[in-house]
């Protein structure tokens, strides 16, 4: 008996050490999956970017349903992954249950407010940035008619789309923002069918410049305005190469900063809530050579002098998650 | 409402309504078979994959189309292996084969493209380009200053990509097959009584996998549709539950290729007015009389049906004069607007086909042999 205990124990230490030893961060995508071309691939980019640099490795794992995020976390947790980056607000209901039960493990939420003491909160100031593209597409209009189209309709999709109204109407106030939502359900993210008719039913009523905020759906806006000849806007990561010239910009969120930084930082990830905008360079619009000849030097002037205002205070955005309602778009 | 948002809707319906309609003639095919196929979905999901990626490797959509069928083709043979040969569960096997075509497709396109489960873009012959008539303009921008005529013409009639006419085609070529020929009889009688059939010396097995087979080319090019006309690629999961809403569309038209013409094109058309005007503003006494009437209508009609009815039918109407009460004192006034949303129009087709399912409108009676496998009496 004494001998089985024993042995019970040595293998419960081995376990203990096999799971210290293990400590390389993880990432967990969310539902768009890890290829979306926007939020998710860009945290792979990030993720990536710091395996490359230091020669780690990290775990990963994509979401099939709602149901398995409790499940992805408590595994990565009880695998010893530290620390665990999350894309997703979808992450913060079970995110709060789990964070207690492992005190020593370090979570970076993206996208989502957790309170705990073990927990990095990081939000994007994503009104900042599609301000300034709002602007780029007032600018680059000619009907003074935008359109946005949005993925699953949530207040975070409805901040980018205000954001982005305020942006055009600062420019031009005269400009009508047509703005539509693909669904209700996660499959929302995933209908580039409905994108493709949200945007030509868009077009008929004057939008010549589009922005899609709409995970993979995105992708069929961009293919349908650039099959009809006009703009549209990408979102999250840099898609201006998707359509070379028919792509006025992108509206960067730098989701692969976030988990670079906290896969860097490794086990000693600051915790607290982090916003990150214009100021920090957490969003930004994109610039290459696919839309250079798209952005004109006077365009660049204007949204360079408002991204410098709005970075030094003086010139702010309304947050439509602040107080659910926009000053310049109604839903 | 102007002339051309009309003609724009009309045009919408038709791209949303085709792929739902070809979907909806191969669950027609197959069921009256006496085959049950949930497997629709994932068979159009295979075949919008496979399209793309052949399309982007042979540079012709055409080798696409012909690929995307050969894949829906196998599926629906191993659905005919498992529910016809085999006798299994023809809802179980359906199942499965979503299953296999929602993972495998992800999975081979990423280890073929690199492309995160996504094929490359297509583009030129790669892709059904819209068959652009004589004469008529192909842009929405320049559609929108052209004459009403031109509009009609342009925008309804010409610029479709040749899927569109064959889905079309379809219809008339299933009516005839199925109600003009001896095959078409047949295949009909397998799905009503098998045991008829095989005293008449015909062969049950070979006529239903005829109908799975069918049913296979169906969803081939209704899902290369999706991925080389609609769009120019394929994007995981594109298919997003289409295939679900044609087996909705096909028990709304109890089964008969012309209803099923009608139907999908009737949800096209919801879609179409969901995506154009998402959150539908109407007078708040229009919507009191719509409810009101639907609700007046409904009891009238239950009356003279059973106890059963009574209760449905009585308990929905109460549901409608209660929310026609809370509008008439929710609102300020009478003429004010009130927001329908778009959760409403989208959910239609669910209500329509559920309230069809009910047997008020009608009644919708499979095919009687449906959903068993047949034994042949030793």
């Amino acid at each position: 008996m004494s001998l089985m205990k024993t042995f019970l124990g040595a293998s419960a230490a081995l376990a203990l050490t096999a799971g210290a030893a293990l400590a390389d961060p993880a990432v967990i995508f969310d539902l768009g999956g890890k290829f979306d071309k926007s939020f998710n691939e860009s945290a792979f980019n990030g993720a990536t970017r710091w395996a490359e640099e230091t020669g780690g490795s990290f775990a990963e794992v994509e979401l099939q349903s709602d149901a398995q995020r409790e499940q992805a976390l408590r595994r990565f947790a009880e695998a010893g992954n530290n620390p665990i980056v999350m894309a997703g607000f979808s992450f913060a209901t079970p995110l709060s249950e789990v964070a207690g039960d492992y005190p020593d493990t370090s979570f970076v939420i993206i996208d989502g407010v957790v309170d705990a003491p073990n927990v990095r909160s990081i939000i994007f100031s994503e009104h900042e940035g599609s301000y300034l593209v709002g602007m780029m597409a007032a600018m680059a209009s000619e009907t003074g008619t935008v359109g946005f189209v949005g993925g699953m309709d949530i207040p975070l999709i409805r901040k980018f789309a205000c954001g982005y109204a305020q942006g055009v109407v600062a420019v031009n106030g005269d400009a009508t923002v047509i703005a539509n939502m693909t669904g209700t359900t996660p499959a929302a993210w995933n209908d580039p069918v409905k994108g493709s008719e949200l945007t030509l039913s868009q077009i008929s009523q004057g939008a010549d410049v589009v922005y899609a905020a709409a995970g993979g759906t995105g992708i069929g806006v961009l293919q349908t305005a650039a099959d009809e000849g006009i703009l549209s806007i990408g979102v999250d990561a840099n898609q201006n190469y998707l359509h070379p010239g028919q792509v006025l910009t992108s509206m960067m969120k730098r989701v692969d900063n976030a988990v670079y930084d906290s896969f860097s930082a490794g086990m000693d990830v600051p915790t607290g809530l982090e916003v990150w905008g214009i100021a920090n360079e957490g969003v930004g619009y994109a610039l290459d050579e696919f839309n250079a000849d798209l952005v004109t030097a006077e365009m660049q002037t204007t949204v360079d002098e408002a991204a410098a205002a709005i970075a030094a205070g003086e010139l702010s955005v309304h947050d439509y998650t602040s107080d659910e309602s926009c000053p310049a778009l109604t839903f | 409402m102007e002339f051309l948002t009309i003609i724009q809707i009309g045009d919408s319906t038709i791209r949303l309504a085709i792929p739902l309609l070809l979907a909806c003639l191969a669950g027609l095919f197959s069921e009256r078979a006496g085959i049950f196929d949930i497997g629709l979905e994932g068979k159009m999901l295979a075949a919008a994959f496979l399209a793309a990626a052949i399309s982007f490797v042979s540079g012709s959509a055409w080798i696409g189309l012909l690929a995307g069928i050969t894949i829906s083709i196998l599926l629906s043979i191993i659905h005919g292996l498992a529910s016809i040969t085999f006798r299994g569960n023809q809802l179980i096997s359906g199942v499965a084969i979503n299953f296999l075509a929602a993972g495998l497709t992800v999975v081979v396109a990423q280890s073929w493209f690199s492309q995160g489960s996504r094929t490359p873009q297509l583009s030129g012959s790669a892709r059904f380009e819209p068959i652009v008539l004589p004469g008529a303009l192909s842009r929405m921008r320049e559609i929108m200053e052209a004459s009403p005529m031109a509009q009609l013409y342009s925008e309804l009639i010409s610029g479709h990509t040749i899927i569109v006419y064959i889905g079309f085609l379809a219809v008339p070529l299933s009516w005839w097959i199925l109600y003009r020929t001896r095959f078409g009889l047949r295949l009909r009688a397998v799905g009503e009584n098998p045991a008829a059939v095989d005293t008449a010396g015909i062969s049950v097995v070979r006529l239903r996998f005829a109908a799975v087979a069918i049913a296979g080319i169906l969803c081939g090019i209704a899902g290369a549709y999706l991925s080389t006309a609609l769009q120019a690629g394929f994007t995981k999961d594109m298919t997003a539950n289409r295939g679900f809403i044609a087996l909705a569309a096909l028990i709304f038209a109890k089964w008969r290729p012309w209803y099923a013409m009608g139907t999908c094109l009737l949800f096209g058309f919801f879609f179409a007015i969901d995506n154009r005007f998402q959150n539908i503003q109407m007078p708040a006494l229009w919507f009191v009389i719509i409810c009101v009437a639907l609700a007046a209508g409904m009891l009238f009609y239950a009356i003279r049906r059973t106890r059963l009815d009574m209760v449905v039918l009585g308990g929905f109407a109460v549901v409608l004069l209660a929310v026609a009460v809370a509008v008439v004192f929710g609102t300020e006034s009478l003429s004010a607007g009130i927001k329908l949303p778009t959760q409403l129009t989208q959910s239609l087709p669910y209500i329509l086909t559920v309230v069809v399912l009910a047997g008020f409108v009608g009644k919708a009676i499979p095919p009687r042999a449906g959903g068993e496998a047949y034994v042949k009496e030793r």
